[in-house]
């Protein structure tokens, strides 16, 4: 639709769509572990992120625009991620929050995924195990900051980021004949090869 | 000794070797006579299965057998408690289930067969519990690497453009 408007017009309906949407994310709580306790607090009265208008926290990803995955996330619950991440209307953000999400952790284990940015984009990271509810709400700010900067009306600032952005390969550090090399779908991931 | 060593030792001699460490009470049961041992307790009052586990010996120091498996009774009555252990081998470590005597024993002994690969002959329903259902390893043995094989990152990738 952008294309047929001039582009001043334009400019200014992204300029009106991000001052609404910027103030007023509605967040999906996607908590999975211990940090989903902060991001509780976050919510209360004492850190009221409603201060920054993102309080309408829906626990239907077709009502979200901010997905927050709080917690670590086992390659079980990959697949269920992806989904709620798709299921979710453009335009939509997502912040890793807590070593866990953004890297795993301390758990480097064989079920937990080293950083939900090999799976989903991710747009903010929150350090801290648990981050404090203030980071988080920071976090929720410097969203609004980005949202505000890059976002536009038919969201085409996504259209073009058609590359893998997460970190590279782990497979370094398994040894090689240790390495399982199925390619990956969600019957057969999990599978060693014959 | 308590009541209930005396009577396994009168009952099955030196299949039951016993073992203290501050007043915890192991018992060392040798596998064909294992569930006849463990009707024997409950018999006695066990009534209470705590906990099954399973222990893998590979590099063990001066470990003879590859598995064990423990159990945790416990008399509620008495509140005296019992750890009765059976060891197995490769390359088909199998114990019968105590699925008869303790109906609790259910999500205990697919844990332990889905993290050891121990085989509990006539559980009802052995199924994984905690790895993902066509997953072939089991995790929990020393011969498989902590960080995996790559399972945990073998999953396709959510684009930003995909949305
Ligand atoms: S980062 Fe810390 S608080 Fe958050 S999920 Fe991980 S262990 Fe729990």
């Amino acid at each position: 639709m952008a294309a047929k408007f001039p582009d001043f017009l334009v400019t200014k309906l992204d300029w009106v769509a991000n001052l609404g949407r910027a103030n007023s994310l509605w967040p999906m709580p996607f908590a999975t572990a211990c940090c989903g306790i902060e991001l509780m607090a976050t919510a209360s009265s004492r850190y009221d992120i409603a201060r920054f208008g993102a309080e309408a926290m829906r626990f239907s990803p077709r009502q979200c625009d901010l997905m927050i995955v709080a917690g670590r996330v086992v390659m079980k619950m990959v697949p269920v991620m992806q989904r709620i991440w798709q299921q979710m209307p453009e335009p939509k953000w997502c912040i890793s929050m807590g070593a866990c999400a953004s890297s795993g952790g301390v758990f480097d284990t064989y079920a937990v995924v080293q950083g939900i940015d090999r799976f989903i984009p991710v747009d903010v990271y929150v350090p801290g195990c648990p981050p404090r509810p203030e980071q988080l709400l920071r976090a929720v700010i410097d969203l609004q900051e980005k949202v505000r900067r890059t976002g536009t009306i038919d969201a085409r600032e996504f259209a073009d980021r058609k590359t893998y952005e997460g970190p590279a390969n782990l497979a370094r550090q398994i040894a090689p004949e240790d390495t399982m090399m199925v390619p990956g779908d969600f019957t057969t991931a999990t599978r060693l090869r014959d | 000794m308590t009541a209930w060593q005396t009577k396994l030792t009168e009952t099955f001699g030196d299949a039951c070797k016993f073992e203290t460490f501050r007043d915890n009470i192991r018992c060392d049961v040798r596998t064909e006579r294992f569930l006849e041992v463990m009707k024997n307790l409950r018999a006695q009052g066990f009534d209470l299965l705590l906990d099954v586990t399973g222990i893998d010996y590979l590099h063990y120091p001066k470990a003879a057998d590859r598995y064990g498996v423990v159990y945790s009774l416990v008399n509620t009555e008495s509140g005296e408690r019992a750890y009765i252990k059976v060891r197995l081998n490769d390359p088909d470590p199998a114990v019968p289930s105590v699925y008869s005597i303790w109906k609790g024993c259910d999500w205990m002994e697919r844990e332990t067969y889905d993290m050891f690969g121990i085989v509990f002959e006539g559980h009802p329903d052995l199924r994984r519990i905690l790895m993902p259902e066509e997953f072939t390893s089991f995790p929990l043995r020393k011969d498989y690497p902590l960080r995996g094989r790559g399972e945990r990152h073998n999953f396709p990738t959510v684009l930003r453009s995909d949305g």
